[in-house]
């Protein structure tokens, strides 16, 4: 029981990074609690997964073949099948849109405490996990009551495990009932005229231009600048810009030479969208916003002062 | 079919806040309907105007304060409110489970077909009530939803799920379900002056853990809030000083230098 199970990730018919950090991760708690490391593959071309998953420090990997992509039902019944075999102290899944299609639910089958979107821990007579609140304003610890749980990891906060393994690699049968959830169909909703991640220069816009009105005055900037204009989340939520000019997590991973982000605050979200880009500059009222953590140029500072200015600059 | 909405009252952090043991300072926080929340008011409220929903019921884990956020709730359309609080959360940093076991005992006793709630509450940003409740009361699910398009007569919902990098999943979601939904899904009204009257009017049910058949004990959180700070900053940004125009004019020779506009 001093165990780890992994469950990795991945999507029509990629591994998806995060269950290659996830292996780092798991072999680090592994490794405190003395116990081996165990990892499961679910659906899909399992036996491709599991040889790119046989990285050193992964003792054994379970290949449940079930249908070809993530179905809940079936995933939960896999990971619960596994942790009465393996008998694990933790269970770590990805913190991605299908992690947090499945983990809650096999938590509380299992009746492990649950911790969301985890990004570090200790292990010392108890699990305490780093993890933020209030949009990445402040970093946070939490005591796990208990010597079993389930994680969500949140992705690119662990290095990938590289390397070729020996884990021995075992075929699971799992019965999973008739999934009350079918998936009919994938849709690519980002496509479309521009495409930001061509881009060598973006103008980003985020919530703090206000107005649908006001984004005009980022448009300008974009075209003194030479460059392509592209938003945070919510400029598209409130159908401002289309979303193929989503940066971010549920958008475009972009990495041009220059990012100028304008009223963008910075959430992990966003930044998990832009921080491969070469120079970022941002712009924004608030000092202690994380897109300065990132920014190689910060100014702290209303946009409707600077950029009028900025946009002169290049007249 | 009766729709229970799960509301959740959070609070923002101002720009400038104080962090008192291991919470921000009350009078550094905004208090707010929880964004993603707002969302899934909106889907609930139009399936009863487009005829499929006959009651739109809140439910919120929080103290009287959140009263005034729950009205803002009723007052873009929901029916009635049910506010679950007790001493027991007092203080304590409730885990999934607990939350669960008070929303289970609120299903009980509502016996909804359809519970729609955020992705995610803003401050605590777990994202794992929805699907956890789901679990429990067995029913079907969907996280992170961002088209809704229910078939009451054939008893499911047809959703997208908005996976990372611009891609969705079509996905066909057996009634009755638990569905966690994503901002954008629709444009959340503002409150007409009306409304705010009319919500007036509505029931707030206050109740607490006796009320539901429960104790202290069952709600015991399994996870503790032992530290909050800010986290440090690793910024090697060169913050640009001076007015607007001197901080323009030097960010412009950054970006030449770089081959910005040239």
């Amino acid at each position: 029981m001093s165990d780890v199970l992994v469950v990795s990730e991945h999507r029509r018919g990629e591994l998806r990074d995060v269950s290659l950090e996830l292996l780092t991760a798991g072999r680090e708690l592994a490794d405190t609690l003395g116990g081996d490391l165990h990892v499961a593959v679910v659906a899909g071309d399992v036996d491709r997964f599991a040889d790119e998953l046989n990285r050193p420090g992964v003792d054994r990997i379970y290949t449940v073949e079930n249908g070809e992509e993530f179905d809940h039902t079936v995933y939960a019944a896999a990971v619960e099948e596994l942790v009465d075999r393996i008998d694990p102290a933790a269970v770590l899944v990805p913190n991605s849109v299908n992690g947090l299609d499945y983990a809650p639910a096999i938590a509380e089958r299992l009746e492990f405490p649950l911790v969301a979107d985890v990004l570090g821990f200790e292990y010392d007579d108890g699990l305490t996990v780093t993890r933020e609140m209030y949009g990445s304003k402040v970093e946070t610890t939490v005591a796990v009551e208990g010597d079993r749980f389930c994680l969500t990891v949140r992705g690119g906060e662990f290095v990938p495990a590289e390397g070729v393994g020996d884990a021995e690699v075992e075929s699971v049968d799992v019965e999973a009932p008739e999934s009350g959830a079918r998936v009919k169909g994938f849709e690519e909703v980002a496509g479309g005229d521009v495409d930001i991640a061509d881009a060598d220069v973006l103008v980003s816009v985020g919530r703090g231009i206000g107005e649908e009105e006001n984004i005009e005055l980022i448009e300008e900037l974009a075209d003194a600048l030479g460059a392509t204009l592209s938003s945070s989340r919510p400029i598209v939520d409130n159908g401002w810009l289309p979303k193929n000019r989503q940066v971010g997590q549920s958008g475009k991973v972009v990495t041009p030479d220059v990012y100028v982000a304008v009223g963008i605050s910075g959430a992990v979200q966003h930044v998990a969208g832009m921080k491969g880009s070469e120079t970022i500059v941002a712009i924004n009222t608030d000092p202690n916003a994380p897109i300065f953590d990132i920014a190689d140029y910060g100014i702290v500072g209303d946009l409707f002062d600077v950029v009028p200015q900025l946009v002169a600059e290049f007249e | 079919m009766k729709v229970l909405v799960t509301v959740k009252e959070v609070g923002e952090a101002d720009d400038d806040f104080e962090i008192e043991g291991t919470d921000i300072a009350v009078s550094d926080l905004e208090y707010d309907l929880n964004e993603w929340d707002d969302y899934a008011v909106e889907a609930a409220v139009q399936l009863a105007e487009a005829g499929i929903a006959d009651e739109v019921v809140t439910v919120t884990i929080g103290p009287e304060r959140a009263d005034e956020t729950i009205r803002m709730a009723l007052a873009k359309g929901a029916d009635r409110a049910v506010r679950v609080w007790d001493d027991a959360f007092e203080g304590s940093f409730a885990d999934v489970s607990s939350k669960v076991d008070v929303l289970e005992a609120v299903v009980d006793e509502e016996e909804p077909e359809l519970v729609l709630g955020g992705v995610q509450a803003a401050d605590t940003a777990f994202g794992a009530t929805g699907v956890a409740l789901a679990e429990r009361i067995g029913f079907e699910h969907a996280a992170v939803v961002n088209d809704l398009d229910l078939d009451a007569d054939a008893g499911v919902a047809n959703v997208h799920r908005e996976l990372e990098g611009g891609i969705e999943e079509l996905t066909e979601v057996d009634l009755p379900a638990v569905l966690t939904v994503q901002t954008g899904l629709n444009e959340p009204r503002y409150a007409s002056l009306r409304g705010i009257r009319q919500a007036q009017r509505k029931e707030i049910a206050a109740m607490d853990l006796a009320d539901l058949g429960l104790s202290a004990d069952d709600v015991e959180s399994a996870l503790t809030l032992t530290a909050m700070y800010e986290p440090e900053s690793d910024s090697d940004a060169e913050i640009i000083e001076g007015d607007a125009g001197e901080a323009a004019a030097r960010l412009a020779e950054v970006l030449r230098d770089k081959g910005v506009g040239a």
